[in-house]
């Protein structure tokens, strides 16, 4: 079966800087990729040409098996590509409801339906077995792992088939970061592709099936999140393998 | 909206430990608004104790305070500013201020009153005319501030200049348009005697709370979301009934239901509902609230602020009609001095924030309470004007510091 999302060959200038070149990386359905890299390395080029935010300028995107464009965020939504940035853009003074259903409201003879968002939203966060005190109450009261839930629960509304977390662990507590990750796994169990954007090796180790590594713009690997050590994909971030003692150890074992 | 006692499984499952549920029964609620008076979720509450203590105090200095005439006079009194306060409200909900409210409402009462006496015009095309007019200059504010930048401060504080000189230029060298009696000054000249009226509107809204209640707590259960119980349904209706029929008794022991309250009232519902229950009053919450997140959510910013600032122009144009309609004609003074300082008071003191995205438009009918209360107190004991806008500054004062106050204990506990 064709990946669910495909890029290939994606590269990407901004002026003088060649921000991603000759890129390539697959999703499939019911998997969680990692996507890693040092700052720098092109991670924030690549959500935005994912989620349509800054088009590749060559390389080919493919949709479940299909060539596509994507040229702006809504063309990434009605693909079926969900997005939630690290800053995640919620309203203190609406509830959790009002939140989830931004822009979206379900209507009932022009006036907004609260019990069916109310009861939409309550099976949806049960789905997720998210866990909240009311639906109710404004979003400010929430914890930062809770509305890190709340923001990737909004995503989920319109029914994506691939969703990209930047960061989704920046800035959270052991508990509520554990939190965001069975939500990570819950999301793959519903057989959703995870595009997972993370600096912390241990969260990338604990829920990724694959990690796809960048390093100054371009492919530096793709490991096997089981079968890999941290050290190896540190390795690989940082081009640590790369330097001088590494080719020595190289050509001194070619030479044994 | 008191916290919900969450029902069925669906609520047993997202129930964190931590969360306080409401007991049952009265304690219950006595423990709720314990939590929420320390969490600073204050809600109307100052407002109406503020209220209380106000006419309390001016009805042992002067028992004709709380006389039926005196009483029935304020509810017509506050309508003109309350009717510019609701406008302002709007703007407040997005953060912004709307500085030019005053002058908009003395131009457009200029408008109406050279159009349907020096023109012979209709006056109840006259009225629309001014009201279009007004909502024509709040859409030119918003303009300047949502497509080209400009400070909202900025743009109407040039607004508030610029319309004053418009209603000094369209009133002319005499300065004064009188308004003959008929439709423009019957506005809040017209009583309704019948004692049925007062009577039958307060039953009506009585009952028409209770119905919306109870059937939105059926359409609740049946959905298997948390819903009230009939003890609290009963609870506020049967305030609602004490506050509606009281209201309806005292103005029946004068001259009846007054016009011009009834259009207000009728104005500050509607307004709450558009602004509660419709994806446009969202929209506006959203924007007051984060900006960014209302983008992302695909609303369009641009025009939510352009519409805003309409919808104040055109309430600051009712408002200034009420105000000629209440002295039987437009003036150099309508809409002019403190007109439109007490309609931001009135809305700040009835609750809605200055930072944005919290309030609702009753807060401008209990904020006008309190401040024509003040002014019909102090101008029933003869005190100058130099005290009565002392104190009403106090008052402001007052309700800010509450509100910033409050919204620094709702940070505290999490819930700002």
């Amino acid at each position: 079966m064709a990946p669910v999302l495909a890029l290939e060959g994606v590269s990407k200038r901004f002026g003088a800087v060649q921000a991603l070149s000759d890129v390539s990386l697959e999703v499939n359905s019911g998997e969680v990729l990692a996507l890693v890299g040092d700052n720098g390395a092109g991670k924030s080029t690549m959500i935005k040409v994912i989620a349509g935010v800054g088009p590749p300028d060559e390389g080919e995107i493919r949709w479940q098996g299909r060539p596509v464009t994507i040229h702006s965020p809504s063309e990434a939504q009605s693909l079926g590509i969900a997005t939630v940035y690290q800053d995640l853009a919620l309203c203190d003074n609406l509830d959790v409801v009002g939140n989830l259903f931004l822009g979206n409201e379900i209507r009932r003879l022009g006036v907004l339906d609260e019990v069916a968002m109310e009861k939409r939203s309550r099976d949806l966060l049960n789905t997720l077995s998210i866990k909240i005190p009311s639906v109710r109450i404004p979003v400010a009261s929430l914890s930062g792992g809770q509305r890190q839930t709340v923001a990737i629960s909004r995503s989920l509304l319109g029914e994506p088939k691939v969703v990209l977390l930047d960061e989704p662990t920046a800035a959270l507590g052991v508990e509520q970061t554990a939190q965001v990750l069975d939500l990570v796994e819950r999301l793959r169990a519903q057989g959703l592709g995870v595009i997972l954007i993370s600096h912390n090796m241990v969260d990338v180790k604990a829920v990724a099936d694959r990690i796809a590594v960048l390093r100054l713009g371009r492919n530096n690997g793709v490991f096997d999140a089981r079968s890999t050590t941290q050290e190896e994909i540190i390795a690989a971030i940082t081009g640590a393998t790369d330097n001088a003692v590494s080719r020595r150890r190289a050509r001194s074992e070619e030479g044994e | 909206m008191t916290q919900e006692k969450p029902a069925g499984p669906a609520g047993e499952a997202q129930v964190d430990p931590r969360l306080l549920v409401r007991e049952e029964g009265f304690a219950g609620y006595l423990g709720e608004f314990r939590r929420r008076i320390k969490g600073g979720e204050l809600g109307p509450l100052p407002v109406i104790v503020g209220l209380v203590v106000i006419w309390l105090v001016f009805q042992t200095l002067n028992d004709r305070f709380l006389s039926p005439q005196n009483l029935s006079n304020l509810s017509v009194d506050i309508v003109a500013t309350g009717l510019i306060s609701v406008g302002i409200v709007f703007v407040l909900l997005l953060g912004e201020i709307d500085l030019s409210a005053g002058a908009v409402s003395g131009a457009c009462a200029a408008v109406l009153a050279v159009l349907s006496v020096g023109q012979g015009w209709d006056p109840l095309l006259s009225m629309v005319v001014a009201v279009a007019v007004g909502g024509a200059m709040g859409l030119f504010h918003g303009f300047f501030f949502a497509k080209i930048g400009v400070p909202s401060f900025v743009v109407t504080l040039a607004g508030m200049l610029a319309w004053t000189g418009f209603q000094l230029w369209v009133l002319g060298p005499n300065g004064t348009i009188n308004l003959p009696d008929g439709l423009i000054s019957n506005l809040t000249d017209t009583y309704f005697a019948y004692v049925i009226a007062a009577y039958g509107l307060a039953a009506a809204a009585t009952a028409g709370f209770l119905l919306v209640s109870l059937v939105g707590n059926a359409r609740r259960r049946a959905a298997g979301v948390p819903s009230r119980t009939v003890g609290d349904i009963v609870f506020r209706t049967a305030v609602l009934a004490v506050v509606a029929f009281g209201v309806a008794y005292v103005l029946n022991l004068y001259r009846g239901l007054p016009l011009a309250l009834l259009i207000f009232l009728a104005v500050v519902i509607v307004t709450d509902f558009v602004l509660r229950r419709t994806k446009y009053g969202r929209s506006i919450f959203a924007v007051g609230g984060n900006i960014e997140a209302a983008r992302r959510a695909g609303i369009n910013v641009a025009f939510i602020r352009m519409s805003v600032f309409a919808i104040s122009g055109a309430f600051a144009a009712l408002g200034g009609i009420f105000a000629a309609s209440r002295i039987s004609s437009a003036s150099q003074a309508t809409g002019q001095s403190n007109v439109l300082m007490m309609a931001i008071a009135a809305a700040v003191i009835g609750g809605t924030s200055l930072f944005g995205g919290r309030g609702s438009t009753y807060s401008a009918l209990l904020g006008m309470l309190v401040i024509q209360s003040i002014a019909s107190g102090m101008a029933l004991q003869g005190v100058s004007n130099a005290i009565q806008f002392i104190v009403t500054g106090a008052v402001l004062l007052a309700a800010v510091v509450i509100d910033s106050v409050s919204r620094r204990s709702q940070k505290a506990s999490g819930r700002a």
